[in-house]
């Protein structure tokens, strides 16, 4: 390999993503969009949602249910309905995604020391939505019946005591989980692009054949490939560790050097599956489009939406393999929980060892093709 | 040059076939069009679950009475957790620090004597806050199977709660009484899929005339841009919407969905999202030459939009006004709320005709952007 060949191909590279205006807006501005955008619509609360009230009974005590659920943060719109049709309608035409209908007894049989039911109509296509709704409606039904129980001179029911905690992140703020998983998930996406697009476009545009034609050997092209992705996805890394840290506050309790040896190896990792692509594709938008069928899946299996665990067992052994899914524990780790260095490390081997199986793949693959 | 206004319907055949031709050429693109949204929604169906199963929870017993080791049975037995058990929290809290562990339910040294004085007895939930949504089901769910526990308890020992409650929730879930989480994700994940198919593959098709020069011959050539663009777009229309039937039987037939609309509301539903998601592609590849450039913008504002921002996955009441109001001008928003209602519901058309409207609002706007930028690069 010689040094100077391999500097003239890195620059080559880099210059040839970094030449057009535009593609160097769309490097820069995504992943700002990313940041100020979408990293504030993923969150699984359920707040200010639209409600429905069928109040048949109009009493005392209906009039209190309602107010008190009006109160939460849950509660947003509150649409009143005067049938079980327009209820059905509320709901039918996903205006609302809970609907409460009391019937004409209600307050009635409470004040007679029966039992009364309020009816709780949830929306199932909003499923996840719906249950966290459920939850709120009961535990306020549980305060007014402890309430009940007090104003009819009883006890407060016994109940046990739940401290809830939350480690590392004590609100919950779901900033500090999207803002550091975005580190890896951007690092990962524009260097998954940029290699397979790299010798797809040389294909493409026919300059294939002056690399063969190069002094150039194999290594030192697949090398002169892989550099620059390396360096422009630690750049967009180090941009959105910079906004975590400086711009959202986020804590940052772990260190620095390990957090970018592990950004480093993890973004070679992808290099090799984006050389692969890259190799087998003919044109640039098969290129694009491999790429993203392959970064796709990479987030989905890393538990970044939905936690691994729920997962089959089968997609679970397949997460193993995602060098996104161990690169998030350490990004993660890095910023709440101070994650200790042997545990890095230990996170750090199969990034590693996934790195070593792509890039190996990538270098048979890449040789094939200029044999 | 009048000619170039008109409709000519020999010169739409002409282009409607050229165009069918290179997509029947490239084997790539019927794998993008058929192979892929199949995978997609495979990996949607099954990695992408919000059904809290099987957790791996820490259960710490720090004492040897008789309640607490009940108590802590009844965290073994649920399925929600997958439970491993310490008496000492130190073993167990390096593991929360490595994510291994989701949390740590403590039952706490005095909790049986608290339980037989009378006083209140606490029990300490410990969550890994890193990942907030997990963290927020662990604690939730750990609250239900203690008070869960608790209830039984009392019921057993004959203290009956005065008379019981007054006020007693009767809960229905419509529409998905399992409430499994695939029957929503699975419609919304058509949504997504399409997204793909009809932005990503039109802006990078396009795109590439540009890119390649093609474009040029095509201006010499005595074609008006109303031709051109309908031209171009038939096929990759047909396309879409065979990949949305396609979608929707594997959703039906393979995936257990229920599909309980019509098959013309689903044709309807679909033809009038492509409009948005075609129009969007067509004025990227327009406002761009460059397929990288183009893909990227295919990715931030088609993918990334239909994927967070259409409720698909996140509440969009819950998100911050500002991006509420973004929502109402992302495509896909409409089109996954009104799969998820054709396949859960049934056609409700009052819902339907506003999805509708809107898409082919959304659509009709893409498209004067994309004429006036390409008769610009045109003339």
């Amino acid at each position: 390999m010689r040094f100077q060949r391999l500097v003239a191909q890195i620059r080559k590279e880099i210059l040839s993503v970094l030449r057009d205006p535009r593609t160097r807006a769309v490097l820069i501005g995504p992943p700002l969009l990313q940041l100020f955008v979408f990293a504030f619509a993923a969150t699984l609360e359920v707040e200010n949602v639209s409600l429905a009230v069928l109040d048949l009974d109009g009493g005392k005590w209906s009039h209190e249910l309602v107010q008190r659920v009006r109160a939460t943060r849950m509660a947003g719109d509150v649409l009143v309905v005067e049938s079980h049709d327009a209820l059905a309608e509320a709901v039918d035409a996903r205006r609302v995604l809970a609907a409460m209908a009391f019937q004409p007894d209600f307050s009635r049989r409470i004040e007679a020391g029966l039992p009364a039911d309020v009816q709780i109509v949830l929306d199932g296509r909003r499923g996840n939505s719906a249950q966290i709704a459920l939850g709120y409606l009961q535990s306020i039904v549980a305060e007014l019946n402890a309430d009940l129980a007090v104003l009819r001179g009883g006890r407060p029911p016994r109940t046990i005591a739940i401290d809830v905690r939350h480690w590392f992140n004590p609100n919950l703020e779901y900033l500090w989980f999207t803002v550091p998983s975005l580190v890896g998930i951007l690092s990962m996406f524009s260097a998954l692009i940029i290699t397979a697009l790299s010798i797809a476009r040389e294909r493409e545009l026919g300059t294939f054949e002056q690399l063969l034609v190069s002094p150039a050997s194999p290594l030192e092209i697949i090398a002169g490939k892989c550099i620059p992705a390396v360096v422009i996805g630690t750049v967009l890394g180090s941009v959105m560790l910079a906004a975590g840290i400086f711009l959202y506050r986020i804590p940052f309790t772990g260190s620095v050097l390990l957090l970018y040896a592990a950004l480093v190896v993890f973004i070679l990792s992808v290099v090799g599956v984006g050389l692969m692509i890259s190799s087998i594709s003919r044109t640039q938008q098969q290129a694009i489009l491999g790429a993203f069928s392959a970064g796709v899946p990479l987030v989905l299996l890393s538990g970044f939406a939905t936690p691994v665990e729920n997962m089959p067992p089968v997609l679970q052994a397949l997460a193993q393999a995602d060098p996104l899914k161990h690169f998030l524990v350490i990004v993660q780790g890095s910023f709440l929980k101070a994650l200790p260095p042997d545990v890095v490390l230990e996170t750090l081997v199969p990034i590693l060892l996934i790195a070593a199986v792509t890039l190996t793949a990538a270098l048979f693959f890449v040789r094939g093709r200029l044999e | 040059m009048t000619s170039r206004r008109r409709f000519n319907a020999a010169r739409l055949l002409a282009i409607v076939r050229k165009e069918s031709f290179q997509i029947v050429r490239d084997p790539s693109n019927l794998l993008i069009a058929f192979v892929l949204p199949v995978v997609l929604l495979f990996l949607f169906a099954f990695a992408v679950s919000l059904d809290i199963d099987e957790v791996a929870v820490g259960v710490v017993v720090e004492n040897q009475g008789a309640a607490s080791a009940e108590l802590g049975a009844a965290f073994a037995a649920t399925r929600y957790f997958d439970t491993r058990f310490a008496r000492d929290r130190r073993e167990l809290e390096p593991l929360v620090v490595a994510g291994e562990l989701r949390g740590l339910v403590v039952i706490p040294q005095d909790f049986d004597a608290a339980l037989e004085r009378g006083t209140p007895a606490r029990l300490q939930v410990l969550t890994d806050g890193a990942a907030p949504n997990t963290a927020g089901f662990v604690a939730n769910y750990a609250r239900g199977v203690a008070e869960a526990w608790w209830s039984s308890q009392r019921a057993e020992a004959g203290v009956d709660e005065e008379r019981g409650p007054s006020v007693r929730v009767e809960p229905r879930f419509w529409y998905n009484p399992e409430l499994s989480s695939r029957a929503f994700i699975v419609p919304g994940a058509i949504a997504i899929v399409m997204t793909m198919i009809g932005t990503m593959l039109t802006a990078l098709v396009v795109a590439r005339e540009w890119e390649r020069g093609t474009m040029e011959a095509i201006i010499a050539s005595p074609i008006g841009i109303g031709e051109f663009l309908v031209g171009k777009l038939a096929p990759y229309f047909v396309l879409g919407l065979g990949a949305t039937l396609a979608c929707a039987l594997t959703a039906e037939h393979v995936l257990g969905v229920p599909m309980r609309g019509s098959v013309f509301a689903l044709l309807a539903l679909g033809s009038a999202f492509l409009v948005p998601a075609l129009g969007l592609g067509l004025l990227i590849s327009a406002a761009t030459k460059n397929q990288f450039v183009a893909s990227q913008l295919a990715l931030f504002s088609g993918f990334l939009p239909a994927l967070l921002l259409s409720g698909f996955l996140f509440e969009i009441e819950s998100m911050p006004l500002p991006l509420q109001w973004l929502t109402h001008v992302v495509a896909a928003r409409y089109f996954v709320e009104s799969l998820q209602t054709l396949f859960l519901t049934g056609d409700v058309w009052s819902e339907f005709a506003r999805s509708i409207a809107a898409l082919v609002a959304i659509g009709g706007v893409l498209f004067a952007l994309a004429a006036r930028n390409t008769r610009k690069r045109l003339e």
